[in-house]
């Protein structure tokens, strides 16, 4: 799996080391690690053995998840189809409207051309769809200098920096 | 009209070097056919039944001369010489080359144009009013809240991927020309008791497979939070509709399905968080708008110019003719807004030649301030004339073929490319369109028939916008053969209406005779000439005309 990172500071690159333990609904947790557990799981981890992350997918109710932001430290958006725009907006609600600034990793079907846009509704790290070149995909974040609306990554739309000159 | 500034420039040429990229990528692999389809769409290149299709954008249907001139000379490099008007007030090529797109896109830049989000699964072109800015009953022009909502729906990451195509009109006026009703969102800008400006929003609307009108879920909005108020409403859309089924995932499913009040709650609920964002609109933002939609500087003239009416009085009863049905008023005096038919014996409704284009770009800086804009009829407008030049406009759209003094009445037919294009379709629809004018034109001489719109679908996707014809005609597919339903009382107007299905489907050649029929009934049931066939059908139900039709002996 090929693992990409990027933020307004450090710009992108490829994660090399992820150290994620990703969970399914019945393996028992480990005694030391950090883990993914799926949403309906999260309630039940108490405590958990190290960092604590939650796997949804676009359809997830954000509601559900809002008790929990405090204690996650990842978010993992599953992504079935790349023709499936839930995510995008479900990303958005998490960061705006629930706060969360944790990493928020898109899975699944991700390609070098949605990479932008995931980036603008608030994720930060990718997991690119197998057989995907990690070249081609560094480049997507800097095919656009400039955005015409605001979202995640900037709140000035055009129109109001146009007036600021 | 609306200038570019460097920003602009820039996001456009930028996307012209990502559509270049993203082809080599394709041709090379890299990409493959599956995930490279909603790419080229949102570039608006379709792969059609022949060739690929390009779909150039052309924003509220707006266009400066050196922008069309252009476009003619894309259309002569590029394609065959000829391109077709849509019914969303867009331009298609039909035979560009997919390796010439990117050269396409970068000419088309260099004037300010595009092809993008004219197609997939994206909020579109926003179409509105083609009198906006010259309208006599005008709330405010719409177009500075249309070039305001193309900016900030223009590579929107948050929905470029939605359940299913999202189309927007925006209009000002009392009387709709924008078909607001059959629209995911329709926006009418209206004016508080108070007088402030704000928007109702009837959302939900469509034709296609399954035709609805557009409930008003808000009658309201301030100006302010136009643009947040939108964004809330694709939220919940991108959220909660429909991605099981293709044919259900449009927005007027989800609105039918949970209701238009409770549709409207949740967008509430949604807006209350986002309203003082920063998507809320100061006065100053939406100025900076409406400075580049100021009337043109126009002569102070008396409005009953002499030379016109002499000229109306004259010997040429073509021009009179051309002046009652392609003529409207403005409402500046001395000057007249000019529909130019785009419907002649010699083309398919709304091809136009890369020569016409650039006859046209040449008259609209002679007679309009060098701009002119595209209905969603397929016709096209000049919208300040002064009436002193009306004489000598007439004598040049004679010999260029766009005087054919039919606008609004039933040789000005909207019709789809049909079978001879389209992939979708399942029947032709050009080749009835010309055997219905064909038949029409002795008679629309010989009878006032008045106002009366016929709109051609050659499938159920209905870009021919069938539904909402007062005569529709709808291609449709039984086992391998072409037949024909024919559809009554539909309306895209004020009074906006589905038309109903009047009987059993025709073959090819029985569709322009039964137009015909129908329209002989309606003359010989109207009330009297002042009563329009859609007048005349409300009051009069179907029975007669399906009477006309199926059982003439009888009738």
């Amino acid at each position: 799996m090929t693992l990409l990172a990027h933020d307004a500071e450090r710009g992108a690159r490829l994660v090399e080391d992820d150290p994620w333990l990703d969970l399914s609904d019945e393996t028992p947790l480990p005694s030391h690690g950090d883990v993914v557990v799926p949403l309906a799981r999260l309630a039940d981890v108490v405590e958990a053995p190290g960092r604590l992350a939650a796997r949804v997918d676009g359809a997830s109710d954000p509601e559900l998840l809002a008790p929990h932001l405090h204690r996650l430290a990842l978010i993992v958006v599953e992504i079935p189809k790349f023709t499936d725009g839930r995510a995008y907006s479900l990303a958005r609600l998490l960061r705006s409207r629930h706060g969360y600034r944790g990493e928020l990793r898109a899975v699944g079907y991700v390609l070098r051309d949605q990479l932008f846009y995931l980036w603008r509704c608030g994720f930060d790290s990718f997991a690119l769809a197998p057989g995907k070149d990690p070249a081609d995909a560094l480049a997507a974040f800097t095919e656009w200098s400039v955005t015409y609306q605001p979202a995640e990554d900037h709140d000035v739309p055009i129109w109001r920096r146009r007036r600021a000159g | 009209m609306y200038q570019y500034d460097a920003f602009d420039r820039r996001i456009v040429e930028e996307r012209a070097h990502q559509f270049r990229e993203q082809v080599v990528r394709r041709i090379d692999g890299r990409i493959t056919e599956l995930e490279f389809k909603p790419l080229r769409l949102q570039n608006g290149l379709y792969l059609q039944l022949h060739a690929y299709m390009l779909r150039i954008a052309i924003p509220y249907g707006l266009l400066s001369s050196k922008q069309l001139r252009v476009l003619a000379d894309v259309t002569r490099k590029y394609d065959r010489g000829y391109a077709h008007w849509t019914t969303r007030q867009n331009l298609q090529l039909n035979w560009p080359k997919l390796e010439d797109v990117p050269k396409i896109l970068d000419e088309l830049a260099a004037v300010e144009m595009h092809a993008i989000q004219t197609s997939g699964n994206c909020i579109r072109n926003i179409t509105s009013d083609p009198y906006a800015g010259v309208a006599a009953d005008e709330v405010a022009d719409p177009r500075p809240y249309c070039e305001l909502m193309r900016q900030w729906s223009t590579f929107h990451p948050e929905f470029a991927a939605l359940p299913r195509k999202f189309k927007l009109a925006v209009t000002g006026a009392a009387e709709d020309r924008a078909a607001i009703a059959v629209h995911d969102i329709g926006i009418r800008v209206v004016k508080s008791d108070a007088g402030e400006i704000g928007f109702a929003f009837y959302v939900g609307g469509g034709q296609g497979r399954t035709p609805l009108l557009a409930p008003c879920i808000n009658a309201f909005v301030p100006e302010a939070h136009l643009v947040s108020y939108t964004e809330a409403i694709l939220r919940t859309y991108n959220r909660l509709g429909r991605r099981d089924n293709k044919f259900k995932a449009r927005i007027k499913i989800l609105v039918k399905a949970v209701g238009a009040e409770e549709f409207a709650r949740q967008v509430e609920e949604e807006h209350a968080h986002i309203a003082e964002g920063p998507l809320k609109l100061a006065r100053e933002d939406i100025e900076g708008f409406r400075r580049f939609f100021r009337p043109p500087m126009y002569e102070v003239l008396r409005d009953d110019d002499p030379t016109l009416a002499a000229a109306l009085l004259g010997k040429d009863r073509g021009l009179a003719s051309w002046f009652a049905h392609n003529v409207a008023p403005h409402r500046q005096p001395g000057y007249a807004i000019v529909n130019l038919s785009c419907k002649s014996p010699d083309l398919p409704p709304g091809d136009v030649t890369a020569d016409q284009m650039d006859a046209v770009a040449d008259l609209a800086d002679r007679f309009s301030f060098g701009a002119l804009v595209v209905t969603h009829r397929q016709n096209l407008v000049f919208t300040d004339v002064k009436k002193r030049d009306l004489p000598a406009l007439y004598a040049e759209l004679t010999r260029l073929g766009f005087a054919t003094p039919n606008v609004g009445k039933l040789t000005d037919i909207v019709c789809c490319p049909g079978l001879d294009y389209c992939s979708l379709a399942n029947a032709r629809s050009i080749s009835v369109a010309k055997q219905v004018a064909e038949r029409f034109e002795e008679l629309s001489k010989l009878y006032a028939v008045g106002e009366l719109h016929l709109n051609i679908s050659g499938c159920i996707n209905a870009c021919g916008h069938h539904h909402v014809g007062h005569i529709g005609v709808l291609g449709i597919d039984k086992q391998g053969h072409e037949f024909y339903q024919l559809m009554l009382g539909g309306s895209s107007g004020t009074d906006a209406s589905l038309g109903k299905v009047l009987g059993h489907a025709l073959v090819h050649d029985e569709v322009a005779p039964a137009v015909e029929r129908v329209v002989l009934a309606y003359l010989a049931h109207r009330a009297g000439p002042e009563e329009t066939f859609l007048e005349a059908y409300r009051r009069l139900g179907p029975a007669p005309f399906k009477e006309a039709v199926y059982d003439p002996a009888r009738a």
